[in-house]
């Protein structure tokens, strides 16, 4: 079959086996697949990440256990990840065998009895359930009076890519992201790609960091990939400090094998050795759905040695980090893996020369990662093709606060902020009037008025308007909203967080937050605005990290959209802030030493 | 310091020495022990450091006392003194304060008869107010042991204090 004589017999053989071990994966896959969804029994999904469990998932996934092969064994029974549509939640997914799939939303435990027996008894002996809220596949006679699942607004206008297995499988089983086509990107590379060619893949993507820095990945990987060390790092950042952010935790909680096989490609196309998962303690459902996928990924010949028997090899680990905002800067972050207080180094050396334990080292965010096997199981191409001509591919927003249709939402990068908020989020949340201001990009992004709610999603267009992209997160105010009692909300996360290793960082924040105390209270001193001006400009110029030098950015962006309500407040024109009628705000009284 | 009441402290340090050891249970894959992954293996087992667990710490780590303390004081999910049976957090991040948070917290702090993050007289619940539990979609959102709780008001946030300690009263929790 090999006609080029040429060629070492033994590389055909090798080829050959390695094809086989990932064919047998995917055969045992899509038989697992099948049985799952073209069986006997309907297959029950309850949505569970941190977001499902808030809205009382577990309790559920509970009244559906008796259900379940723990019980009678009617059904098939799984928690999958969040589908996104948050504000539907808890969300029951059903498989009707030789049918189609039908979507309960907001189901409680007492509901489940009376959805469940008109599955199991029988579908004309019981009338499907009220809760039922849309279907998805062929319509039928049950089902002919809700909508179409995937032409319901909020899911119409997304673009899924890092999503498209959200809710759809059980994020516990290696087998069900196979069956998707999981780990064929990374088959493709190391068989039959070089890493030069992966590398080169990604920064034809156009691909920049979702972290919020949107650094050009491909360059970034660059830097990492000639050096010929015999350890190097590849590092995944979903520490994920941002209030307001999840979508970092999202992937890991709903499809942890995408990233897993997005850092090892990451890995291969830079010649590492070793990646690690870095997490905050404390969030369980992420951390926990990671280190199965790991353990998963390591029975199954795709992490360890000889990664499906290609002479490529890569060791993972998760790393957890205490309670520490400035974590999540890429320096700081090292110093967390290494067991030490978090606070950025100095630069040079920069990672990529000497990083983790002084090695040569990447940072990506959890969301640029997990981009990657999309863009090598199909090409750089393909992928630049989507988004914008600076911003490729997609944006994973998490839309939260007085709006609608609370959830996480992939859009294709260059939709208008406007169309996420309305034909997305459907509006301002029933009782309010209209949304007054939008606060992005995390805490030390900025807030953003009507007047900005045309500008497109997009790194650039977003920085230009005062705002920035960030994590993604977008958090919604009603009319009601105080602005500058929102805005010493940011700077007290900011002043509490700060690391304390640059001073015009740990002094400046405490000193804004006192300044916005007083004006929230109607006690501003004249010279308060300068003040703040000056304090926020010393932070910018004097701060090692975004910490610091981005720490303005909320009271800059605040001026600009509300002026004239911060000169009110200046002038103890308004009533005091807050909910408590004199200004107070409940706050934690420690701050680091 | 506080001493722990249950324990007597030989039997502390053992059971420190064996929350360190217990990282090293996966013997194909020795993960990176360091001075904060042996802090927070204490801290998940004894949910505070006592002073003894820093001397372990730093035996186990081949570190200086001084080490240990500089990690265990910056990170703030570190404690010093045992916390009550039950923790909760609530969170104060820029969502769910939109949502209410600040009423929230207050009627909590008001059912459990605290001011700021502490535990309630009767060392069942200790309060700790979170910068953000990552659900945020379903605001304002408090926890219990990190099992979370969304869309609280100040009423249902009173009524969970309650059950809780209901619940801790008739000794069905841990």
């Amino acid at each position: 079959m090999v006609s080029r004589t040429e060629a070492p017999v033994d590389t055909y053989a090798v080829a050959m086996s390695q094809q086989t071990q990932y064919a047998l994966l995917r055969a045992r896959a899509r038989q697992r697949w099948d049985d799952l969804t073209e069986g006997d029994k309907p297959w029950v999904r309850v949505g569970f990440g941190a977001s499902g469990q808030a809205a009382g998932a577990q309790a559920v996934f509970d009244a559906l256990k008796p259900y379940g092969p723990e019980g009678t064994d009617q059904i098939n029974l799984s928690m999958v990840g969040a589908h996104g549509l948050m504000y539907l939640e808890p969300l029951v997914d059903i498989i009707v065998p030789r049918a189609n799939r039908v979507f309960h939303a907001n189901v409680t435990p007492e509901m489940v009895p009376d959805i469940m027996s008109h599955y199991i008894d029988g579908r004309d002996q019981h009338p499907l359930h009220a809760s039922a809220y849309a279907y998805s596949g062929h319509v039928d006679d049950y089902t002919s009076h809700l909508s179409d699942w995937d032409q319901l607004p909020p899911n119409q206008l997304q673009k899924k890519i890092l999503t498209e297995n959200f809710g759809n499988i059980d994020p516990h089983d290696i087998f069900q992201y196979i069956a998707q086509d999981g780990y064929s990107a990374l088959n493709k590379a190391v068989l039959s790609m070089t890493p030069d060619e992966v590398l080169e893949e990604v920064k034809t993507s156009g691909l920049r960091g979702r972290g919020g820095a949107a650094f050009p990945t491909g360059l970034k990987w660059s830097f990492l990939a000639p050096s010929n060390a015999l350890v190097k790092y590849v590092l995944c950042n979903c520490e994920e400090g941002d209030p307001g952010a999840f979508n970092d935790k999202g992937i890991l909680e709903s499809d942890p094998h995408r990233l897993i096989e997005g850092l090892i490609l990451n890995g291969y196309a830079t010649n590492s050795t070793h990646g690690v998962v870095f997490i905050r303690q404390g969030h369980d459902i992420p951390i926990e759905a990671t280190r199965r996928a790991i353990d998963e990924a390591y029975q199954n010949g795709i992490l360890g040695e000889n990664i499906l028997g290609s002479d490529f090899s890569f060791e993972m680990e998760v790393s957890l980090t205490g309670d520490s905002y400035v974590a999540g800067e890429e320096t700081a972050m090292i110093e967390a893996i290494e067991g030490k207080r978090s606070t950025p180094r100095y630069k040079p050396p920069f990672p990529a020369q000497a990083g983790l334990f002084q090695k040569p080292t990447n940072i990506n965010n959890v969301k640029t990662i997990a981009y990657v096997p999309s863009i090598v199981a199909t090409s750089g191409d393909e992928f630049k093709k989507v988004g914008t001509e600076s911003s490729s591919g997609t944006a994973l927003v998490c839309l939260t606060g007085h709006i609608k249709r609370p959830g996480m939402y992939e859009v294709e990068m260059g939709v208008t902020i406007r169309q996420v908020l309305d034909d997305i989020g459907g509006g301002v949340a029933d009782g309010s009037e209209r949304i007054k201001v939008l606060q992005t990009g995390g805490p030390l992004g900025g807030v953003m008025g009507e007047e900005a709610f045309d500008t497109e999603i997009d790194f650039d267009a977003m920085a230009q308007s005062g705002a920035i992209l960030g994590s993604g997160g977008i958090i919604v105010g009603d009319e009601t909203t105080d602005v500058v009692d929102l805005i010493r909300n940011l700077v007290a996360f900011n002043q509490f967080e700060s690391c304390g290793k640059c001073f015009p960082c740990r002094l400046g924040n405490t000193h804004m937050l006192d300044v916005l105390d007083r004006m929230c209270k109607n006690e501003a001193k004249p010279g308060d605005m300068q003040l703040l001006e000056t304090v926020g400009n010393n932070m910018k110029i004097g701060s090692l990290c975004g910490h610091g030098q981005l720490g303005y950015n909320p009271i800059s962006s605040a001026i600009t959209y509300f002026g004239e309500e911060f000169e009110k407040r200046f002038n103890g024109e308004m009533e005091k802030s807050g909910p408590f009628g004199d200004g107070s705000m409940i706050l934690p009284s420690r701050t680091r030493p | 310091m506080t001493t722990s009441q249950q324990q007597s402290r030989p039997e502390l340090r053992e059971r420190i020495r064996g929350a360190l050891e217990s990282q090293r249970t996966d013997k194909e894959r020795v993960p990176s022990i360091t001075v904060l992954s042996s802090l927070l293996a204490v801290q998940d087992d004894l949910h505070y450091i006592p002073d003894e667990a820093i001397e372990e710490t730093a035996i186990f780590c081949n570190a200086t006392i001084n080490d240990v303390w500089s990690v265990a004081s910056f990170y703030t999910n570190f404690r010093f003194t045992p916390p009550g049976m039950t923790t909760v957090d609530v969170c104060w991040g820029p969502t769910c304060h939109l949502m209410g948070a600040q009423k929230v917290l207050d009627a909590v702090q008001d059912e459990l008869g605290v001011d700021s993050e502490e535990t309630s007289a009767d060392g069942k619940i200790t309060l700790r107010y979170s910068t953000c539990l990552g659900a945020c979609a379903q605001a304002p959102v408090i926890a219990r042991d990190h099992v979370l709780k969304g869309r609280a008001n100040p009423d249902s946030a009173r009524q969970y204090i309650s059950d809780l300690q209901q619940e801790l009263e008739n000794g069905i929790a841990h």
